[in-house]
């Protein structure tokens, strides 16, 4: 039996301590003389099952396991090799008994086609699976071909607007100038989405060659990939790709034997959330504080140094080699008549399954969460699902019928962004996430547009006064105001979307925000002003570690005797509570 | 100042290049894990640009860091799926330990620099804290010291 193991080591598994699994494994089978090919993958999507290990035998039948521990490694192996039953709670997926893991059998992986498959620093696992060979076919084309079948294939993009991809290569390769620009958007700045760091790490040649394909379709000679810097382990896999790819001859001059050449930087972000807005990151690789700039002219007349420029999303390319080699026609063979193809998914919160997958445009939510997802993670029911980060808006459970394709999601007001799905339960305060966005898009607005630099300032005061029980019933008409304006005032889709979050929470948890307003009462218990901390008499024996231990003297009591806490002093910490050993504080 | 050195090479490596304003700033941000007031100084100095342009890209990005910095530098996830799973606590615990009050960012004795930044990226196994390159998941208050124990 010709064995191999492959490991995960994506951020997800290094953080879950894939690192030291991995080690562990090195060290066993230096330690035996095993004969096996041990191998470093990426993620693979099964985030909440990391570390991840996969044995595979003759190449084909393998057993993935999770929640690994360096120490099991000996008896996994072992139990492996001779064929012995292994603990169930560790087999994920055992494609020996051919009972498939159901996570991923209702997926299409078409981006994810090789993440967690091959070893994403190396380029012959990448030639192995049909790597560049799309580039190749695309050299033989002509350049006006290649743009007809991303048209036909209807690709949208995958970056959150989903502006169709074959139409923004056609006006780039209308423009007359001597220098075009690709440039790949890396700067995944969206809270609570992790799709491109996965498809970064995990597969970085098939970015580059989406790249190079629609460089040649367009006519540029160079393209940036602007990456943020918060993902090293990305930055780190793309640097090795473009070095393998230049030695290759996929980059650089005389590509494949004919005379067309393209040159690859990558370029790091340095921590500003508008730098995903297309003008906002020209600015920026430019060297400029990255501030939007107004359109017309659109990037594929003059962009980035005046010149004709292209901007795909990191999703958007990972599709295009996908699609050349299989045909626009396979392509819509998934998805829908105005969505076609699939979307990856990054699903975080209270859900079971967190962890990143790709499924076919047009499926239910409630299958995305229920069947993929595996449903909710603790007994709390749901509560709302939040699409598009800081754009976007939280869909209730009586909308989880609607569709995942763009019209569907933007009619409930959502939008389908970037693919971050974070899950909520009950124990999640609606007000508070609406909160927590506008702080979000407050902080990174770049503050060109008035509307939204004092705008959104504006609607959190108003929010957080009324997390704070201070909020009056008039707040909600100036909410929708402010929303209006900021809406209508702004430049780029940062502002002209930062109240989706306050809009949707606004309609579809409108009873919440009363309940802050006029009881004073925030039900998920999440509101720390709105808590109240009370002695139960019953219970407290008088003994003052609370009254010790109080930052503001707010309790009072002697030895002994039951204590009490005075509600105008308390600031509501919660440090009496965490300290009684008596069980004798309520909170409510 | 006695970075001059240090600096002069990384603007002879940029020299010409277009562009290259923020990479320059982050190879000497690396220096002294800050860009003080002098090494902005010198930079705009030597690459005639001007040093209103220099401060004023390096106030926008939060990766710039115009204070002196700890040896090891803590991010703390407060990304959407963090702040569900009460992040809250997690920085709590982690100021407490660290002895922070107030504003306060770095501890006493200049080992740890603690910064809220908005997503890792690593929302499955949230709530998260990076430090360094290091990134921890699926944290609890507990875990807290002990992590840091492992920095010095």
């Amino acid at each position: 039996m010709n064995l191999s193991i492959k490991v995960g080591l994506g951020s997800c598994g290094l953080a879950a301590g894939a690192g030291e699994v991995y080690d562990a494994i090195e060290k066993y089978l230096a330690e035996n003389k095993l004969n096996i090919n041990l191998q470093k993958t990426a993620c693979i999507g099964l985030c909440f099952e990391e570390p991840l290990m996969e044995i595979i035998a003759n190449g084909e039948k393998s057993i993935t396991y999770g929640q690994v521990t360096a120490a099991q490694i000996g008896d996994l192996i072992e139990a492996f090799q001779i064929g012995k039953p292994i603990p169930e709670n560790v087999v994920l997926s055992n494609f020996m008994v051919a009972s498939e893991n159901e996570n991923l059998q209702k997926q299409k992986r078409i981006v994810l086609r090789n993440c967690g498959i091959i070893n994403p620093q190396s380029i012959e696992d990448y030639l192995a699976r049909d790597g560049y060979k799309a580039l190749e076919k695309s050299l033989k084309l002509e350049r006006k071909e290649i743009i007809d079948e991303m048209k036909n294939s209807g690709l949208r993009g995958r970056g959150g607007a989903g502006f169709p991809t074959g139409l923004k290569w056609e006006f780039a390769y209308n423009a007359q100038n001597d220098k075009k620009y690709i440039v790949c958007n890396a700067d995944e700045g969206d809270p609570g989405a992790f799709m491109d760091r996965s498809v970064l790490e995990g597969d970085p040649h098939s970015v580059i060659e989406g790249m190079i394909i629609g460089a040649f379709a367009i006519g540029a000679d160079e393209g940036y990939i602007y990456c943020r810097a918060e993902y090293p382990l990305a930055i780190r896999h793309l640097k090795k790709a473009i070095v393998d790819a230049e030695a290759e001859g996929f980059l650089g001059d005389n590509i494949l034997g004919t005379n067309f050449k393209f040159k690859l930087h990558i370029k790091e972000g340095a921590g500003a959330f508008v730098c995903g807005e297309e003008t906002a990151l020209m600015a920026s690789i430019e060297g400029e504080r990255g501030m939007p700039r107004i359109r017309p002219p659109f990037p594929a007349q003059s962009g980035l140094w005046s010149k004709p420029t292209n901007i795909n999303n990191v999703e958007t390319l990972a599709n295009i080699a996908w699609i050349i080699l299989n045909g626009a026609s396979e392509y819509k063979k998934y998805g829908t008549e105005d969505s076609p193809g699939t979307k990856v998914f990054a699903l975080a919160g209270k859900i079971k399954n967190s962890g990143l997958i790709e499924v076919p445009m047009g499926i239910p939510l409630k299958d995305v969460i229920y069947g993929v997802g595996g449903g909710m993670k603790t007994e709390k029911p749901f509560k709302g699902v939040q699409l598009g980060g800081p754009s976007g808006g939280c869909v209730p459970a009586s909308l989880l019928d609607t569709t995942v394709d763009y019209a569907s999601i933007n009619k409930t007001g959502a939008i389908m962004g970037s693919g971050g799905m974070v899950v909520m339960d009950t124990g999640t305060c609606m007000v508070d996430v609406a909160k927590f966005f506008l702080d979000f898009t407050q902080k990174e607005s770049c503050g060109k547009c008035t509307f939204c630099r004092i705008g959104t300032k504006r609607m959190l005061e108003i929010l957080t006064k009324i997390t704070e029980g201070k909020g009056k019933i008039e707040d909600l008409q100036k909410l929708e105001e402010l929303s209006e304006n900021i809406i209508k005032g702004s430049l780029c889709g940062l502002g002209q979307t930062a109240p989706n979050p306050v809009l949707t929470t606004m309609k579809y948890f409108k009873e919440e925000y009363l309940e802050h307003i006029k009881e004073k009462k925030c039900s998920a218990g999440v509101c720390v002003a709105l808590q109240k901390y009370e002695i139960i008499a019953d219970k407290c024996i008088g003994c003052t570690v609370c009254a010790k231990k109080c930052p503001v003297n707010a309790i009072s009591g002697e030895v002994k005797k039951v204590h009490f806490i005075n509600q105008t002093e308390c600031i509501k910490c919660g440090i009496c509570f965490d300290v009684c050993k008596f069980n004798a504080i309520n909170k409510s | 100042m006695n970075n001059q050195k240090a600096i002069d090479g990384i603007i002879a490596k940029y020299n010409g290049k277009k562009g290259a304003l923020i990479p320059l700033l982050q190879e000497v941000q690396e220096i002294d894990r800050y860009l003080s007031k002098d090494a902005m100084r010198y930079v705009s100095e030597k690459t005639d640009v001007k040093l209103a342009q220099i401060y004023g890209v390096a106030t926008f990005y939060t990766m710039f860091r115009l204070k002196p910095q700890g040896k090891h530098i803590i991010r703390i996830c407060k990304g959407t799926a963090c702040h569900v799973s009460d992040a809250n606590s997690i920085l709590k615990q982690l100021r407490e330990t660290l002895q922070l009050e107030g504003d306060e960012d770095t501890t006493k004795n200049g080992i740890f620099t603690l910064m809220e930044v908005a997503c890792l990226g690593c929302c499955s196994l949230a709530p998260v804290m990076m430090i360094n390159d290091d990134t921890f998941g699926k944290l609890v208050p507990e875990s807290i010291s002990e992590i840091l124990k492992k920095y010095k």
